[in-house]
């Protein structure tokens, strides 16, 4: 579509007091454009009015909005099917950027701090003459002016990838989240498979006595839900389940996954990760057809298609967990000679687990209290005191591994049962900290109340036979003021909850990057999402963990947790069936182009996307998968042949704002090119702005879908006409990444790193290039931050290239 | 259906009352399913409580961080509709077809609000700052706050009628202050209805032993202000009383929560948001000593015991097993001592601290305020969602104590179960 562009101009907010409007209109839009318009208030009914008749009655498809932030006024400078431009002339420039001559107003310390820390900017100013601010302001507006066009010449409005989507979701595990999530996605209309390992559904709930109290009084055991679940799963028309079935390979992407299914524990030609050598004694499994034979060096074709795969539209994940095993006394590793054990197990040889029969998991006491009647392993006989550890002591206030606030309920909905089995009986509950959170504390209080059931505060000492057929738990420190020594029937320990993806892949994803989610080592093996705010972003794009494979939980967490696995799962499937994006760019319609032609297989862009959409064939050609995408541009930052692009976001125009930035020859005009995240950076630096926090006038910022999207060819090309330094302001990555695309600001700072090299070999300095985190908050140290690069560069000096 | 057209319109619509982290969250997730959702919310910008913290636990980001995505995603979707100083007046109907009735409060500034700031300068009269839990004034034109979404000035009807009303209108060159702006009733029709109406902190000041009156004794909601860059004191921890530097400082639990007195049920945030404060004074003051007095530690979760672990180690960081009994002020100083028992050794606690933060726990908004409509509550005051009959909903803290994590979780999978409501209509 040729591209009709016209330019306006607000001189509201202070834009016409700061600036000389005609000059930048003369000086910053081409002579070609010949619409061009400035108003008092553009965003005014008339403004929006002179923009629409434009529009109507000129066949305008681009509009340049030189005004305030694209972050405000969004609502009012929309136009629909025209390409819509905001150049942030206000907090961008005029309210972050005060003539000098105007006294800074005493508004607090930072405010203050903030003019003081004006840097080179500052300095610069002072040797000129009054005019001389008001110059640098003006020539920072013209620039950006420029760039907005530039960039505008270069995008399209994005159309929609149009694939054919599959609604119909499947639910890895068949306990009581998997079923309350295919209860939840029956009934809000779409089909869902259940499908479990076991012979039948239920899981670990099916398999309790009681269920501890999930409503007001939130006192008494409440009686199973899963029952009801069951059925009602069982009956729904639109639930389909399936037992003894496991997943072999989930091959695709969202809205066409197509899935190979298996009986448990046996081996299909199509598992992923393709079994490396045949078990013993068996024979290695046929490939599939056109698979690669699997190898250590070349595993099983992931590309290979399953014709009788079946095919799903989203995955919820709600295989749940694992009871933890304590190391049994006789399993401690020898001290003398032997290897040491590769990860350091905790060890409770103190509490005599493995040694004494009658010390048990609470996994197993509930087995048995399922069953009827409390007995002892040892003989049979009926308990008439059991003690709880909740932690195994030795000085250290911590549970047992993967305990939880759900181990302290447990121990108290034990406890009860010791008490409904014998009215005589006693339960001794020995804990460090009682984890009954919120109204978790009535039933807490409820157990206080019951004579029959002693709470402590205690570090345990150890578990010892009573010469009798009694254990005695001794334990210091108690609320007691004195060491105790108890004598009791049973020891049962207060063991957590192992997610099943903490060994196991689960998914058994036919995705380049691997079998299962990335990463879970940050979470302890959990499935668990690193954005508070997010609960449910996976790095999977339509694979959505729910229930205990996520975090311990209560039953009535789990169904919660369930219901808006559901959500996301039906909530992809829409996004897909549009061709929009899913969070963190929900909507977004645009998603990578490819010019394969001059792909070199370097399969940077199948290694560094965070979501692991793109695959690749056995040349190493990028196979990408557009729903899988969340449009980051982690692809485009990554491709050192610059062939990867969206239709309104791309390396050329990007680069064309680059390239349309001027760069004075002339001493004391340093210019900075500042590529900014668009999800914090560049608000944080909007926000300056509203609190008229000055900065320095010689950088020129462009915001970026995310740091991970910076090519280096940006920065090369800026510097390589004469721009002096180049300043990347991301997330902070780490552990506790902020990046809403994982991994982006840490690529970007790696490949940062490497830039310095290609710089030195251009005998430019390494210091020209640099990245800083900062979070959406910190907005106070952005002038400080710029200030400190400004005067780095001030030392390098100018740029050699300037005026080449 | 065409290829081309593939935008279905969703049949029916949500409302979603209390525009905090949950409603935020409900609204987004519904919405982006295809749905028309409706967002009230009674304060002049979204976001609710959050937006007053300066950090989450256990990751130690910033809310506005999450919440900047979130206005992002309401300003790209159609779908949505917000309003803002606005309250559910009237509900009727049943599950599928309920009329409400919505006031909307004059904001007594329109949409031809530039932010620009001009009558804020003019305006003359300081106002407690709500925002601030009054630690500072505001003007009677102001910003809600810096991140505040809408990005729009509110006049606060404090001012109306007076010459500092008219200063405002005659500083603003947009035409955006509208004085004789009235109150405003709207009907909307939906199909279902989630409650977000959120929590407040428990006051202190019914707390009788625990000096919430001496100028050094605070709230856990008040150190997240005074700890927060756009707080009051720019971020910066010092003592209410002097404004001096600190060293010693005392986290005081369960201050009303797991009592019979006062709230009987665990707050849930409290000891995660106290190890977190920790981190905020840690930061400022390398060497000062935080004393935590609590009951247990509730770090649920592996994630949030890791984070404990991580605070454990700080060797100026005392953990003490135990239920503060008073606290007290020195007339002098100003200085607090918080006395304790420690309930392992029995012994007698006097620590003398510059700030004590007394960890207030949630009161459900509708403790005071009941819902209109067919809703029912727990005798805490907790709305209890019947989830057989459908159509109305609680979600997030109006349920029941939790953190932002599990906010949003909830509030998602409330999102599925109102649409429920309107696919089996």
């Amino acid at each position: 579509m040729e591209k009709k562009i016209a330019v306006y101009i607000c001189k509201g907010c202070g834009i016409e007091e700061a600036l000389d409007i005609e000059r930048l209109e003369k000086e910053a839009v081409p002579k070609k454009v010949e619409i061009r318009r400035d108003h008092p208030i553009l965003c005014s009914p008339e403004g929006i009015d002179l923009i629409r008749k434009d529009i109507e009655n000129e066949g305008v498809n681009t509009v340049i909005i030189a005004g305030c932030s694209r972050r405000v006024h969004y609502d009012v400078f929309k136009f629909p099917s025209v390409v819509v431009e905001r150049v942030n002339l206000r907090e961008g420039v005029v309210w972050s950027h005060k003539p000098q001559e105007q006294e800074a107003p005493a508004e607090g310390e930072a405010q203050q701090e903030a003019s003081a820390e004006g840097g080179a900017a500052q300095e610069a100013q002072t040797e000129g003459e009054g005019t001389h601010v008001d110059e640098l302001i003006q020539e920072m507006a013209e620039d950006y002016l420029r760039m907005g066009i530039a960039e505008a010449e270069k995008i399209e409005l994005p159309e929609p990838s149009k694939d054919i989507i599959d609604k119909k979701i499947i639910v890895l595990g068949g306990g009581v989240t998997g079923l309350s999530a295919a209860l939840d996605v029956a009934k809000a209309g779409y089909e869902a498979t259940v499908i479990e390992k076991a012979p039948q559904v239920g899981g670990f709930a099916a398999k309790m006595r009681k269920q501890t109290p999930w409503s007001y009084p939130y006192e008494s055991l409440q009686s199973p839900v899963v029952e009801q679940i069951i059925k009602e799963a069982e009956a729904h028309p639109k639930v389909t389940i399936r037992t003894g079935t496991e997943v072999a390979r989930i091959a695709g992407a969202p809205g066409m996954f197509d899935i190979t299914f298996k009986a448990p524990g046996t081996r299909s030609a199509w598992d992923i990760p393709a079994p490396l050598e045949a078990a013993e004694g068996a024979e290695a499994p046929a490939q599939p057809p056109g698979a690669d034979k699997a190898t250590p060096e070349n595993p099983a074709n992931i590309l290979a298609k399953n014709p009788d795969a079946e095919r799903f539209g989203a995955v919820i994940l709600a295989t749940g967990w694992k009871p933890y095993e304590p190391k049994k006394e006789a399993e401690q590793p020898k001290k003398e000679g032997g290897e040491e054990p590769k990860e350091e197990e905790p060890n409770y040889e103190h509490l005599g687990y493995g040694k004494f029969p009658d010390v048990i998991t609470n996994v197993a006491l509930e087995k048995i209290a399922a069953a009827g009647t409390i007995v002892r392993p040892s003989d049979g006989k009926p308990v008439s005191s059991v003690a709880f550890i909740q932690c195994p002591g030795q000085g250290s206030d911590e549970d047992f591994p993967y305990a939880s606030t759900v181990t302290s309920m447990v121990a108290l909905k034990q406890a009860k049962y010791v008490r409904e089995d014998n009215p005589d009986g006693m339960a001794y509950i020995f804990y460090q900290h009682m984890r009954t959170l919120g109204q978790n504390e009535y039933f807490y209080k409820s157990a206080q109340q019951d004579e029959g059931i002693f709470l402590t505060k205690a570090d345990i000492v150890g578990v010892s036979e009573n010469g009798g057929d009694t254990l005695t738990v001794e334990a210091k420190d108690t609320l007691l003021g004195e060491n105790i020594k108890v004598s009791v029937d049973m020891v049962v320990l207060g063991t957590g909850m192992v997610p099943t993806t903490k060994d196991d892949p689960v998914l058994n994803l036919a995705y380049r990057q691997g079998p299962g989610f990335k990463d879970l080592d940050l979470f302890d093996g959990y499935s668990d999402s690193n954005f508070i705010c997010f609960p449910y972003e996976s790095r999977r794009t339509g694979i959505y963990p729910a229930g205990c494979v996520r975090r311990s939980m209560s039953i009535a967490e789990c169904r919660d947790d369930a219901a808006g696995a559901a959500l996301k799962a039906i909530q992809c499937l829409e996004s897909a069936y549009q061709g929009l994006a899913v969070h963190p760019r929900s909507g977004d319609m645009s998603f990578p182009d490819f010019f394969f032609q001059r792909c070199t297989q370097c399969k940077r862009c199948t290694e560094e996307c965070a979501f692991g959409a793109l695959d690749d064939d056995e040349k190493g050609t990028p196979l990408p998968n557009p729903t899988r995408c969340r449009r980051c541009g982690i692809c485009m930052g990554a491709c050192p042949e610059r062939i990867i692009g969206f239709s309104d976001y791309n390396i050329d125009s990007i680069g064309s704002m680059v390239k349309a930035i001027v760069v004075p020859e002339e001493e004391g005009k340093p210019r900075v090119l500042v590529l900014a995240c668009e999800n914090d950076a560049y608000p944080a630096l909007d926000i300056c702005g509203l609190n008229r926090l000055n900065y320095s006038p010689f950088i020129r910022v462009i915001p970026v879908r995310c740091l991970g999207s910076v090519n280096v060819v940006w920065i090369k090309d800026a510097l390589s006409k004469g721009i002096d330094g180049a300043l990347l302001i991301g997330c902070k990555y780490g552990d506790d990444y902020q990046c809403h695309f994982i991994k982006g600001s840490e690529l970007a700072n790696i490949r940062m790193e490497k830039i310095g090299e290609a710089l030195l070999s251009l005998a430019l300095e390494k210091e020209r290039v640099q990245q800083v985190q900062i979070a959406i908050d910190e907005y106070d140290k952005l002038p400080g931050i710029i200030s400190d690069f400004m005067a780095t560069i001030e030392e390098v000096g100018p740029n050699p290239f300037k005026g080449f | 259906m065409t290829e081309e057209h593939r935008a279905e319109e969703k049949k029916g619509s949500i409302l979603v009352v209390g525009g905090g982290i949950s409603g935020l969250t409900a609204t987004l997730e519904a919405a982006e399913v295809g749905y028309e959702v409706f967002l009230v919310e009674k304060n002049a910008y979204l976001g609710g409580r959050v937006t007053q913290l300066k950090h989450y636990f256990p990751k130690l980001c910033p809310p506005t961080c999450g919440l900047e995505i979130n206005f992002r995603r309401i300003k790209d979707n159609p779908r949505i509709s917000f309003y803002t100083l606005a309250e559910v007046q009237k509900v009727s109907g049943n599950p599928g077809n309920y009329d409400v009735t919505v006031k909307i409060n004059p904001r007594y500034v329109n949409e031809k609000c530039t932010c620009c700031g001009e009558c804020e300068k003019v305006c003359m009269t300081d106002l407690p700052d709500e925002f601030n839990f009054d630690m500072a004034t505001t003007k009677g034109a102001y910003l809600p706050h810096e991140m505040a979404f809408p990005m729009r000035y509110v006049i606060s009807p404090k001012i109306i009628g007076t010459d500092d009303a008219k200063r405002c209108v005659e500083a603003c060159k947009y035409d955006a202050i509208e004085l004789d702006m009235q109150p405003k009733t709207i009907n909307l029709k939906v199909g279902a209805i989630i409650w977000a109406t959120g929590w407040k902190p428990y006051d202190a000041s019914k707390i009788d032993n625990l000096g919430f009156e001496y100028p050094n004794v605070i709230t856990n909601m008040m150190m997240e202000r005074l700890a927060a860059p756009n707080g009051p004191t720019r971020g910066n921890i010092l003592r209410p009383s002097d404004s001096k530097e600190i060293s010693k400082i005392a986290f005081v639990q369960c201050a009303g929560s797991r009592d019979e007195n006062h709230l009987p049920y665990c707050s849930y945030i409290c000891c995660m948001a106290s190890l977190k404060q920790a981190t905020y004074v840690r930061e400022q003051y390398p060497e000062a000593k935080i004393y935590i007095f609590y009951i247990d530690i509730r770090a649920p979760g592996q994630r949030y015991e890791k984070f404990y672990r991580k605070i454990k180690e700080d060797e100026n960081i005392f953990l003490i097993k135990g239920k503060v009994a008073e606290v007290q002020e020195d007339a002098a100083t100003k200085d607090i001592t918080v006395v304790a028992e420690n309930a392992v050794t029995g012994e007698r606690i006097h620590e003398t601290v510059n700030i004590a933060v007394l960890a207030t726990g949630m009161v459900p908004n509708t403790a005071e305020t009941k819902l209109p409509g067919d809703v029912k509550y727990d005798p805490d005051g907790f709305v209890v969602s019947d989830l057989a009959k459908g159509g109305i909903f609680a979600t997030g803290c109006a349920v029941k104590p939790l953190d932002v994590v599990s906010s949003n979780q909830h509030a998602t999978g409330m999102a599925l179960r109102a649409i429920q409501t309107l696919v089996r209509r």
